[in-house]
């Protein structure tokens, strides 16, 4: 008597639970339930589970009876004359969809030539056990699993040419790589995909080496003339835009060059790239503070007084300027509108970007480094033949990891490479390594792939002979250039009076509560007291009720608001946070007193 | 023992008895004496000066050093328990978890555990079976092989395992009494390997039945209540009980138990029972238990130190809001660790002054914290106009 849950809720019971879900199997197939309901047995509990509720991941498998696949050498022909689609095989029950549950009790082979009469299911392809990013790692299956999925995030990541219409588009944070390769080494995900016509990365000579030190932990050593020649060279496009927003009254914002009685004029310095509409001319070389797009505003509701004293409809400049850091080439302005029907002003910048040190780069197994050293070409370690590599990449980045796969990759793409055809790495379904070697040392070289090479500096072989290779490098997103940031002096928030936070409102970096006990657990009480007053302030504070006190410097008079005139005020040195306190305190109806109290 | 061997003279170093605590100073003695004579006095000289520096300076921030010196490794522990010596059952909690229930002073935790040392014949494997039976907690559950209500006679039928019943020194009739004892509203009778129950009153006597069958089984029969297993193990050369669930009062009580060596990891009880210095040493053994068991390294002076604030009130309090940081008599203090406006309320409400001589409430107002440069003053006042 086994239990019967449907997508997590008891049903009932059946005595005979193996007939019971061949029964539902068989009407699955005949088309009578729905392809996605899933059917698991579970010994262990007696428990027979239906799933049919969302998100759950399912993939395809061909059925396999008596140790004979369900799809034949004629449905193959009838794929191939587009006689029958995909589809059909689903609903004729040649392929079904199986649930991580109802896997639990299948055995599938990977290949036909395993079939026993055990066996319930044949994989499409073994590539099919991952997903699509995955299946684009070549020689996957001599990987560690973790470093598939690390090297699948990475890959995400990585510059390419993500629409053929980019230059007509407008979309924020763009990454686009000047001159992206076909990958020598490649699997069929890569024709399926046509990543050919998409790719993202380079075919790179990559020596496994460690050189003067500049490739520890994880760095990468880069060739100076390799970048010069246009490696991982980029383009990054960032939009910027303007609305003319509607006010009540009829007012609105209006795109122009700002007048000079405008409030919050900045200078004609920063205005000098408009043209007469207010907007920044094409291949304009803009820096950080320029202003892009000018604007002016209608007064805010409940701005300063001077604007309503001072009569007239006075406004405000609102123009869009580069902001800190930020400086490129005006590529594209845009002028529509939006739903509303206001008019909207897009401009994008465009700013080439060079590898520099800092730069992110990967290969496809998850070896992410950033570059450490970019060297001459004269200052790069060469072979006998004089190839000088465009990437030192570290030895001590492989053992602990066990990506067999990337030295793999290496070699493959050296054979690649000299006998110039593509090289197939498709995972469980590759060109056999072995073969890769005989071919290699047919070519000329080591079968091992390691070639003798030579120090820059002394002319002088090295002892040990170098692994040398291509392989295909991606340069990821991150750049340093975008993460740069320091700061001495800068705005504060307007409550608190500390430090903004954040690298876009050109913030501090925080010293938070474990750093400060670093200095309490040194004892070093004044340097705390100094890294923690960005927000110092001095109040008064009447030594009689123990309230602040105002000074009013039109008068240049210090007073008690209870006490009055005649309070004996005196000045207190205390961060401005603890003043906020004290009025908090005060806005909830308490009192807080401060007895006063001389320290030496 | 070294005592039997050389030694210095006490006389001959009276200067640096003074200057060293008692028990570096007695195996000083002992240890130069092996040396040169004409370097024992230099080799005082030495050590006095390294027993100097080893101390902590005033000023030192001693806490913030133990709480990072906890915390640290903490970040390190791994969350894996441990099986209870082959008792797959049995998961002891280890690690953080455990770390967290000691410094939070819980009063129930997770795997309470006695180690109980026996003495001298017990210790050496006599009777140690016996000594097992006698300690663990047995129910009715247990001795009963089998219940059947029986609706034509109203009656409850118990059939009792005899064999078991041997195997504790039990008798029919003594569980008959047990049960009579529980039950005051049934009979009970012995018929052979059955126990008879019978309701007393008429009033719905089946129900009474149905009730009686769920309750029997919980009745506590012999054993010491609380100790749910009992493993004997040898350890160092003698049978030690280790044990699952604790109860320190009557364990000692066993006159079997060798109750100076005993112990339990219910530092509350330990409270309760011998009082709170030696929780105080529970507590440090615990924790240190926990951090070796870890491979990690913490100087014992920390966790000392920590042990000493959970009780230096003379109850043992927990790390938490309600326990030794409701006692900081700083206002600011207590309000930046949690719930901020109840402790500005409350301190109002009772018109609470805060002096300001703690170091958290220094960082708040930006003056300097009374540690290490910024506790030194001038001893000098300034007359005051
Ligand atoms: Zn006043």
């Amino acid at each position: 008597m086994a239990e019967v849950y449907i997508s997590g809720k008891y049903v009932g019971t059946v005595d005979n639970a193996k007939e019971f879900i061949d029964q539902i199997k068989t009407e699955r197939r005949l088309g009578n339930l729905p392809i996605d309901l899933n059917i698991q047995y579970d010994e262990d509990y007696d428990q027979v589970i239906i799933e049919t509720s969302k998100g759950r991941v399912s993939r395809p498998l061909i059925l396999v009876k008596d140790g004979k696949p369900l799809l034949t050498e004629r449905h193959l022909q009838q794929l191939e004359k587009n006689e029958i689609s995909w589809n059909d095989l689903v609903s004729q029950g040649i392929v079904e969809y199986l649930d991580a549950s109802e896997e639990e009790n299948a055995l599938v082979a990977f290949y036909a030539e395993e079939l026993t009469p055990e066996h319930n299911y044949l994989e499409v392809a073994p590539l099919a056990m991952v997903g699509f990013v995955t299946s684009l790692v070549p020689f996957g299956q001599h990987n560690q699993g973790v470093r598939m999925i690390q090297g699948s995030k990475n890959q995400k990541q990585a510059m390419g040419i993500y629409m053929a219409n980019f230059h007509q588009r407008l979309d924020m944070d763009v990454h686009l790589l000047h001159y992206p390769q076909k990958p020598i080494v490649k699997t069929i995900m890569h024709d399926i995909s046509n990543y050919e016509k998409h790719a993202a990365g380079q075919n790179l000579v990559v020596a496994i080496m460690a050189f003067e030190g500049y490739n520890i932990e994880d760095a990468i050593i880069v060739n100076k003339a390799s970048i010069d020649r246009g490696m991982g060279r980029s383009t990054y496009y960032r939009p910027v835009f303007a609305e003319e927003l509607r006010y009540s009254g009829g007012l609105t914002d209006k795109i122009c060059i700002p007048d000079k009685d405008v409030s919050g004029y900045r200078s004609e310095k920063e205005y000098r790239l408009l043209e007469e509409d207010g907007i920044v001319f094409t291949e304009a070389v803009v820096k950080e503070g320029d202003v892009v797009i000018g604007k002016v505003s209608p007064p805010r509701f409940l701005s300063a007084i001077e604007d309503y004293t001072l009569g007239g409809t006075s406004r405000r400049e609102s123009s869009v300027a580069l902001k800190h850091g930020e400086q490129g080439i005006i590529d594209m302005v845009v002028l529509t509108e939006t739903e509303a029907g206001n008019r909207l002003v897009a401009v994008k910048v465009r700013e080439p970007k060079i590898p520099e040190i800092g730069d992110k780069f990967t290969s496809r197994h998850g070896q992410k480094g950033v570059i450490g050293m970019i060297y001459n070409e004269e200052d790069m370690p060469f072979t006998a033949s004089g190839i000088k590599p465009d990437i030192i990449f570290s030895p001590h980045s492989v053992p602990s990891r066990m990506t067999v796969a990337h030295l793999i990759e290496l070699l493959a793409g050296k054979v690649g490479a000299l006998a110039g055809r593509y090289i197939d790495g498709t995972m469980f379904d590759s060109e056999k390594p072995e073969d890769l070697r005989k071919e290699l040392l047919k070519l000329g070289f080591r079968d091992d792939g390691s070639e003798v090479m030579y120090d820059p500096v002394t002319g002088k072989r090295y002892l040990a002979r170098i692994f040398v290779g291509d392989m295909y490098y991606l340069r990821l997103k991150h750049i340093v250039a975008n993460k740069m940031h320091a700061r001495a002096r800068g705005p504060v928030q307007l409550l608190t009076r500390q430090p903004t936070e954040g690298k876009a409102r050109e913030g501090g970096l925080r010293l938070g509560e474990m750093e400060k006990d670093t200095f309490v657990a040194h004892g070093a009480s004044l340097l705390l007291k100094e890294r923690f007053s960005s927000d110092s302030t001095v109040i008064p504070v009447c030594n009689n009720c123990g309230l602040i006190g105002i000074h009013d410097y039109r008068k240049d008079k210090v007073y008690c608001p209870v006490c009055g005139d005649k309070a004996d005020i005196r000045f207190v040195e205390v961060s401005y946070a603890f003043k906020l306190l004290l009025d908090e305190l005060k806005s909830l109806y308490v009192h807080p007193k401060l007895k006063l109290k001389l320290k030496y | 023992m070294t005592g039997k061997e050389k030694m210095l003279e006490k006389s001959e170093f009276k200067e640096f008895e003074k200057k060293l605590p008692k028990k570096v100073f007695e195996t000083a003695l002992q240890e130069f004496a092996t040396l040169p004579k004409s370097k024992q006095k230099k080799a005082m000289e030495l050590l006095v000066k390294q027993y100097l520096n080893s101390l902590a300076e005033p000023g030192e921030c001693v806490g913030l050093v133990t709480a990072q010196s906890i915390g640290e490794p903490g970040t390190q522990m791994t969350l894996n328990t441990f099986h209870f010596a082959g008792v797959s059952e049995m998961n002891v909690t280890t690690g953080l978890p455990r770390l967290i229930e000691i410094l939070d002073a819980r009063k129930s935790i997770s795997t309470a555990m006695m180690t109980i040392y026996l003495k001298k014949p017990y210790s050496e494997g006599k009777d140690l079976d016996v000594i097992a039976r006698k300690l663990k907690a047995m129910h009715m559950e247990e001795f009963i092989e089998e219940i059947s209500v029986d609706i034509a006679s109203l009656q409850l039928r118990l059939k009792i395992k005899k064999q078991k019943l041997g195997d504790y020194d039990l008798r029919m009739d003594k569980i008959s009494r047990i049960l009579k004892k529980n039950f005051k509203n049934f009979d009970f009778k012995v018929d052979n390997e059955f126990i008879i129950a019978k309701p007393l009153t008429r009033e719905d006597p089946l129900k009474q039945l149905y009730r009686l069958r769920e309750r029997v089984k919980t009745v506590f029969v012999s054993g010491v209540k609380g100790i749910k297993y009992v493993l004997p193990v040898k350890r160092e050369g003698e049978y030690v009980i280790l044990t699952s669930g604790t109860n320190l009062k009557e364990v000692l009580n066993l006159e079997f138990v060798d109750g100076s060596r005993t112990r339990t990891n219910d530092i509350l009880e330990v409270e309760s029972i011998l009082g709170v210095e030696a929780a105080r040493q529970a507590i440090v053994d615990e924790v240190y238990d926990i951090i070796q068991r870890q491979g990690l390294n913490v100087d014992v002076r920390h966790i000392l130190l920590v042990a000493d604030t959970m009780c230096f009130n003379g109850k043992v309090q927990g790390v938490t809001r309600y326990g030794i940081v409701k006692e900081k008599p700083s206002v600011l203090a207590r309000a930046s660790f949690e719930t901020p406006i109840r402790h500005f309320v409350e301190a109002s409400v009772l018109g609470e002054i805060d002096s300001l001589n703690s170091v958290l409430e220094n960082v708040m107002i930006n003056q300097p914290i009374p540690i290490g440069t910024g506790l030194p003053r001038l001893v000098m006042k300034r007359e005051e106009k």
